[in-house]
């Protein structure tokens, strides 16, 4: 469809783009990003015949660009630039019929039937039918930017050039645009070039992406090939992190701003054990994955909570009832990771450990009246007891995904140890427990000071937190086990 | 079929529009040509006229006299005002349009300038050329007009080859306070000429006769015919010179064509008439609140409507405190600034609401 040969062009003596070479096939939905300044907006004039090229072919439908006539470029090409200006009061539908103007011959320039036929339906097609007459002073941003769309798309072009055609609108205003777009090009074979200032957006709409540096292609791949933190940082000069999106498999950056983090630690002594709840408060909230009642997944919070209820607690909406109670203890259920347990929490095991600069505080509460031997688990009916075993793991330091994960297999292992050494059964099956059957797991960190990429079992952390789950669980549960007068 | 409807009432609005401003032509001249220290009935005026055209008896009632009068004096004035009218509100549509300014007139780029200097300078020095006698003012005009539209246009041409629309203003505006500062010179050298050419400065279109209009009519004819094929294109490039070039506009030879034919009328009109204003400013702009800014429409509309219109100002101007003319200057002020204010303050509160 278009086919762009080492083309440069500039103005007077500057070049502004180099040496730039791509082709864009019939129906694709084809990304230019760059920086300021990169060269985004001259490539797409230079495509679209407004700027001269200096080095170059262009060859647009199998016949060179230079062959073209303005009327026969324009019903081939059609332009929708970041905004339109517009001096006067048109109505929508007077703007949208300029589009038919390459289409009109004669010295009069009839309007006919099939014009209007094909304005009627585009105006349909992108839902501006009901604006028909209104002006364009009556109509918002979003709607000015669809009515040139519709002006464009009159223009039955077989390429679409956009310039950042969704730069002044809102969230919902973009994605209708850009859906709008994807369906032409996916149903009408509609080819699109576009430039993008937003990366995840070009991410999630382009089928492939032109990457732009100080006027060279730096990057012309797949969504995925193209936006790579190491490249982008290098274009761009600032600092992203790439991570998929949640439900399309197209990748998303998010910035970091470059602020000052505040430096704190979390200490043993910050531990606030109550009969009724042990909790912990940070000013600052901390990266923290869990599979608590409130807080699941990855998230920041700021305060977690481990309550105690009544071994028959007994609850429909548990989710809802523990909401409840963090608010009326005065926790912000949506900055709070809640736990409960049925152990007594005076029983609990607190260990601080430090090596260097490094330091984890490891809380662990223990009731063992389930305890389930995961590899005979088949033997078990499913219904929920209140024993448990909650395990929290405070890191005074930077982790990576990686190393959260890697932290709660070297608890879970530390801690079926502990169970192993304390001999506790499985009722049901009569061997050795793991654990129990509604254990749960926190780990939090500050995400500053030492960067740890991992936590395996023999790496630094990985040794702090075996030490410190082991030694916690062996004490809890013989707390639990001088309690209740077990023995072995 | 709510569509079918809407295009139907936009077309029984084009109907009404045209119609509108045919017959407000048409009351004008009537009137025009009525309306004087004799007075002239219409029935008499459209027995002159028919006796003209085509021959036929004047009735009794009508006065050889009055056949005089509405043939010699008044007609050739009032059609020269309409001609004049016409040309001013025609270029200053097409004017508004290209510049993508509503504040535009013929008057921006310099031309009106160029054409009174040339004029300024006939009468300041008296110069009657031999085979031109009282025609050489106008023809000196109209040619000093067009030289200023062309060193306008090469002189942008120079400073950017791509001849922007800003380029081009900006030029104007030099060369228009350029020329005027000249024009001033002049008046503050000149003695007895100066009420002279003060007088034609203010505009006027008093004591012509048939001549000017024959020498008005070419250039309007050509002007006229170049601009109202235009209206599509004017349409695109309103909407910024780059957007005219997406939609397929040939930018560079329809804007030079354009440019060139609203100069002509223009620096004709300055050149029988003086530099009146108002009418090039106003009159586009009043249409287009009224009927809406599609080129295709607004210039014939601004056309017909330009020219009753200063035909009024021009039964005005010389009846108000008559036996002494106004400037047509002052009075298209004087009646259009009104109301044109009334209607932008109906159409505000109409929006609003």
């Amino acid at each position: 469809m278009l086919k762009v040969e080492n083309v440069s062009a500039g103005y007077q003596d500057v070049s502004i783009i180099e040496n730039i070479s791509f082709q864009v096939k019939e129906g694709e939905l084809f990304g230019i990003l760059g920086p300021n300044g990169s060269g985004k907006t001259t490539l797409l004039k230079v495509i679209s015949g407004v700027i001269p090229r200096s080095e170059g072919t262009i060859i647009l439908d199998n016949k060179p660009l230079s062959s073209y006539s303005p009327k026969r470029l324009a019903q081939k090409v059609a332009v929708l630039p970041q905004m339109t200006t517009h001096a006067f009061d048109y109505t929508v539908k007077e703007t949208v019929s300029l589009g038919r103007y390459p289409f009109q011959k004669g010295l009069f320039k009839q309007w006919t039937n099939q014009d209007e036929e094909i304005v009627q339906e585009i105006m349909k097609q992108t839902s501006i039918s009901h604006l028909a007459n209104k002006s364009l002073h009556e109509i918002s941003g979003g709607e000015k930017q669809r009515v040139f769309l519709a002006q464009a798309l009159a223009q039955q072009p077989k390429l679409l050039l956009l310039d950042e055609p969704t730069n002044h609108l809102d969230i919902s205003h973009q994605k209708n645009l850009l859906d709008t777009l994807k369906w032409w090009s996916k149903s009408c074979g509609l080819t699109v070039v576009s430039i993008f200032h937003d990366l995840n957006l070009a991410s999630l709409y382009c089928d492939r992406i032109l990457l732009l540096s100080n006027g060279k292609v730096k990057a012309l791949d797949q969504p995925n090939h193209v936006v790579e933190e190491e490249v982008i940082k290098q274009v761009y000069e600032a600092t992203i992190k790439k991570q998929p999106h949640p439900e399309l498999p197209r990748p998303q950056v998010m910035l970091s701003p470059s602020e000052q983090k505040e430096e704190f630690l979390i200490r043993k002594e910050d531990i606030n054990v109550t009969k009724e709840m042990i909790s912990l408060s940070t000013n600052v909230p901390l990266k923290t994955l869990s599979s608590a009642v409130i807080g699941a997944g990855f998230g920041w919070y700021k305060t977690f909570v481990n309550r105690h209820v009544s071994k028959d607690y007994h609850c429909d909406d548990v989710e809802k009832e523990m909401t409840q109670f963090l608010i009326d203890h005065q926790f912000h259920p949506k900055e709070t990771v809640g736990m409960m347990t049925a152990a007594k929490l005076e029983d609990v095991a607190i260990e601080e450990i430090k090596e260097d600069k490094l330091s984890i505080v490891v809380v662990v509460t223990a009731g063992v009246s389930n305890a389930v031997d995961a590899s005979k688990s088949y033997a078990h009916e499913l219904h929920f007891h209140a024993g448990t075993i909650n395990t929290w793991i405070f890191i005074n330091g930077s982790l990576t995904d990686e190393a959260y994960i890697q932290a709660i297999m070297t608890a879970t292992e530390a801690k079926t140890k502990a169970m192993h050494d304390e001999k506790i059964m499985d009722k049901v099956t009569k061997t050795i427990a793991t654990g129990t059957s509604t254990d749960s797991i926190l780990v939090a960190a500050t995400q500053h000071g030492e960067n740890i990429p991992y936590a395996g079992t023999i790496t630094k952390l990985g040794k702090m937190i075996a030490k410190g789950v082991y030694e916690c669980t062996i004490e809890a549960i013989q707390t639990y086990k001088k309690r209740w007068d077990i023995h072995d | 079929m709510r569509n079918i409807s809407i295009q139907r009432s936009s077309r029984i609005n084009r109907t009404i529009a045209y119609l509108f401003v045919t017959t407000f032509f048409v009351l004008s001249l009537l009137v025009g040509v009525s309306i004087g220290t004799l007075h002239i009935p219409i029935s008499s005026i459209l027995d002159v006229f028919s006796h003209a055209l085509f021959q036929t008896e004047l009735s009794e009632k009508t006065e050889p006299m009055m056949m005089n009068i509405v043939l010699d004096i008044r007609l050739p004035r009032v059609l020269l005002a309409g001609l004049v009218g016409a040309s001013l509100a025609l270029a200053g549509a097409a004017f508004q349009g290209l510049l993508q300014n509503p504040l535009a007139d013929p008057y921006t780029l310099g031309i009106s300038s160029g054409a009174s200097l040339g004029a300024v300078f006939v009468l300041f020095f008296g110069i009657r050329l031999p085979i031109f006698g009282f025609m050489t003012l106008p023809l000196i005009s109209i040619l000093t007009g067009f030289l200023t539209i062309l060193s306008v246009i090469i002189f942008s041409r120079f400073v950017e080859r791509s001849m922007k629309m800003e380029t081009i203003i900006l030029t104007g505006i030099i060369m228009s306070s350029f020329l005027g500062s000249i024009i001033s010179l002049m008046i503050a050298l000149t003695g007895e000429e100066l009420r002279q050419i003060i007088n034609w400065l203010l505009g006027s279109v008093s004591m012509r006769g048939w001549e000017y209009i024959s020498l008005f009519l070419p250039f309007f004819i050509v002007g006229t015919l170049m601009l109202l094929l235009q209206g599509n294109e004017l349409n695109a490039l309103s909407f910024g010179e780059e957007k005219a070039h997406y939609l397929g506009v040939d930018v560079r030879r329809k804007k030079l064509s354009i440019l060139i034919a609203a100069s002509i009328l223009t620096g004709a009109a300055v050149a029988v008439s003086g530099t009146i204003g108002f009418v090039g400013l106003v009159i586009p702009h009043l249409n287009r609140l009224i009927w809406g800014p599609d080129h295709r429409d607004l210039l014939p509309l601004s056309l017909i409507f330009g020219a009753g219109f200063l035909i009024l100002a021009d039964l005005v101007a010389r009846t108000i405190i008559s036996p002494t003319e106004l400037p047509i200057g002052v009075i298209t002020a004087l009646i259009g600034a009104p109301i044109f204010a009334f209607i932008l303050v109906r159409q505000r509160i109409e929006r609003r609401g």
